[in-house]
């Protein structure tokens, strides 16, 4: 019990008058990412790696509202990706949207999806993670069904090339990154992030202190699946044909869940580092065989899980807290 | 006859499936994790059949003997070099299920470096090519052996469970660990059992997978843990009997949609799976297992 004092203590903190110092800090966190990744497309040349990069920094962090600051890991993430990318898809050929616009609407499917399995927040633990696996899966065989050519173009995946461009896709995706920083910096500084913290640490006690526990949680999800969203909407932009089965592997969920993992869940850095770094060092060593990374990825989380379970930013502070 | 063919096919399936999650079942019960590798376990168990078919002609029957030994032991290495310290951890269900998470992650990898990407199957024929005849429907004889081994594991376990001193301490800390450390029962010894049966279950699961669900693939791990994970939420938690009945309602579901509508086979398990947890999260035969 006391260490629930002592979180609510350090969230009081943080929602009330803070010093101007954080406050440059917090700005700094939301602007300097993206601004990063727009001088480092100058540098650099590979822009469909950046750009995926992006991407999963914005997973990456997602999933940080989600399970960061609620403790629901949503393996099925991926669901909200393959949304967005498919809702991006079937505005640009049914409603013939403006690409803009389709992006946003990509979002609104993820939120969407996510609106349409809220229930799922009842559950907890390994059903919620489980339920939210087997909903993405569903929601796969559903888009990937012969039966809905006419609609999804079942297997045969959807074809974008009429709206590509991929300038404007990087900086949408750059515009991406900042938004999910924002997100992040807010939950974690809100009153809002407080009342997630509360109910992460005792559930009950925050209902008595008057948090509306299902419908913070809910909140924190719808915002978690619309990143995911519009995560996949750009990346559809931006690759312009893919296959149901690329957007909907599993591979981005764990891609997601490591990076938040590595970096440190609950965190407004973490993430970022986590996704930036596993990354870039993913590409860099040019893992080829797709069996490889997931060796890579599989040991790292079980390593991350007994060694490193608060993540890499939990080693600073801990230096640190030792130094002083 | 369309109907009482799903019928006797559904009920046959079930016992299978019922086969399929009961060690998952099991771990969960004692150990309060879900061991997310199981799948991969099971697609282990159909690579050590198809390897040992194809290179000494071992019958599978014999492969399904000759797993026991080795799962036992990996499920004590599991549960001592991983379970047990990922269960002293900070948020131990989390933690867990995160953790497997990357062991499923590595079998399927390993499994894709060492069988290669392809299917791997067995001939149908080492049970005879004769079908046989259950109320006027044909039904392979594997379909019969798959179903036989499941009811056989199904008795053991009871027997071992309701009939051994082990069982009994087994049950003791499904129902409550800290009483059940209190009155002398040593839990890592009975954890690192359980795991161990749980992985033999599974491989066996796995070997009779060739013939109820096709060949194996490295990759199908993912799916066969949802699908086992739904057929324990089915039957409820921590209950043998309660897998078998969720198996049946499952494989049931499962073979009327095979019948009527097999676009949607792929989808159906997933739908089946979100539907029950929604509607009914402590399964069929569930006493509530524990409180939010």
């Amino acid at each position: 019990m006391s260490s629930v004092a002592q979180r609510l203590r350090e969230g009081a903190g943080a929602v009330g008058r803070r010093p101007r110092r954080q406050m440059v800090g917090d700005v700094l966190l939301v602007v300097v990412p993206p601004a990063g990744f727009l001088v480092a497309s100058l540098v650099y040349n590979n822009q469909l790696l950046l750009l995926t990069m992006m991407v999963y920094v914005a997973l990456a962090q997602g999933l940080n509202v989600i399970f960061g600051f609620t403790g629901y890991l949503p393996f099925g993430y991926v669901g909200f990706f393959g949304a967005g990318a498919y809702g991006t898809a079937l505005s640009v050929h049914f409603l013939h949207a403006p690409i803009a616009l389709a992006v946003l609407l990509g979002g609104l499917a993820g939120l969407l999806v996510a609106a349409l399995l809220s229930p799922l927040l009842r559950l907890t633990g390994a059903y919620f993670a489980i339920a939210s696996l087997a909903a993405a899966e569903a929601l796969y065989y559903l888009i990937s069904n012969p039966q809905l050519t006419a609609v999804t173009n079942g297997p045969y995946g959807v074809n974008l090339a009429s709206v590509y461009n991929s300038g404007a896709a990087y900086l949408a995706a750059v515009v991406l990154v900042g938004v999910a920083m924002l997100c992040v910096v807010w939950v974690r500084r809100s009153h809002f992030g407080m009342s997630l913290r509360a109910i992460r640490a005792d559930p009950l006690a925050a209902r008595l202190a008057g948090v509306n526990v299902v419908r913070a949680r809910t909140f924190a999800w719808l915002i978690s699946a619309t990143l995911a969203g519009l995560a996949g909407a750009i990346y559809a932009w931006a690759v312009s044909v893919f296959y149901p089965e690329a957007v909907f592997d599993l591979s981005i969920s764990v891609f997601a869940i490591v990076f938040a993992l590595f970096g440190g869940v609950g965190t407004v850095l973490g993430p970022l580092l986590g996704a930036v770094i596993l990354y870039g060092v993913y590409n860099y060593i040019g893992v080829s065989q797709p069996q490889d990374f997931q060796l890579i990825y599989g040991v790292l989380i079980v390593l991350i899980v007994l060694f490193l379970p608060n993540g890499l930013l939990s080693i600073r502070l801990r230096r640190l807290w030792r130094g002083r | 006859m369309l109907w009482l063919f799903a019928l006797i096919a559904g009920v046959l399936f079930g016992l299978y499936y019922g086969l399929a999650a009961l060690g998952l079942n099991l771990i969960f019960g004692v150990m309060r994790m879900v061991n997310l590798a199981h799948g991969d376990v099971i697609m282990l168990g159909g690579f050590a059949a198809v390897l040992l078919f194809d290179h000494f002609g071992v019958n599978p029957l014999i492969t399904v003997l000759l797993v026991i030994p080795p799962s036992l032991l990996v499920g004590y290495l599991t549960y001592y070099l991983l379970g047990r310290r990922v269960q002293r951890s900070r948020d131990p269900e989390m933690m867990s299920l995160v953790m497997f998470f990357g062991v499923s992650q590595v079998i399927e990898a390993v499994a894709v470096i060492a069988f290669g990407n392809n299917e791997a199957s067995i001939t149908s024929a080492v049970f005879g090519t004769r079908p046989f005849s259950i109320a006027g429907q044909g039904v392979p004889g594997a379909w019969l052996v798959s179903a036989g081994v499941g009811l056989v594991a199904l008795v053991l376990l009871f027997l071992y469970l309701y009939r051994t001193s082990l069982g009994r301490a087994t049950r003791a800390i499904m129902s409550s660990p800290d009483e059940a450390r209190a009155v002398g029962v040593n839990p890592d010894r009975i954890s690192a059992l359980t795991f161990g049966i749980g992985v033999g279950l599974a491989a066996i699961a796995g070997i009779l997978s060739l013939f109820m669900i096709g060949g194996t693939t490295p990759s199908e791990g993912v799916d066969l843990t949802v699908t086992a994970f739904a057929v324990i939420v089915l039957g409820g938690l921590g209950s043998p009997m309660g897998t078998f009945l969720g198996g049946i309602v499952f494989g049931l579901a499962l073979m009327f949609t095979q019948t009527y509508a097999p676009v949607w086979s792929g989808f159906a398990p997933f739908a089946i799976l979100l539907v029950i947890m929604l509607l009914r999260p402590t399964g069929l035969l569930g006493r509530t297992v524990r409180s939010v």
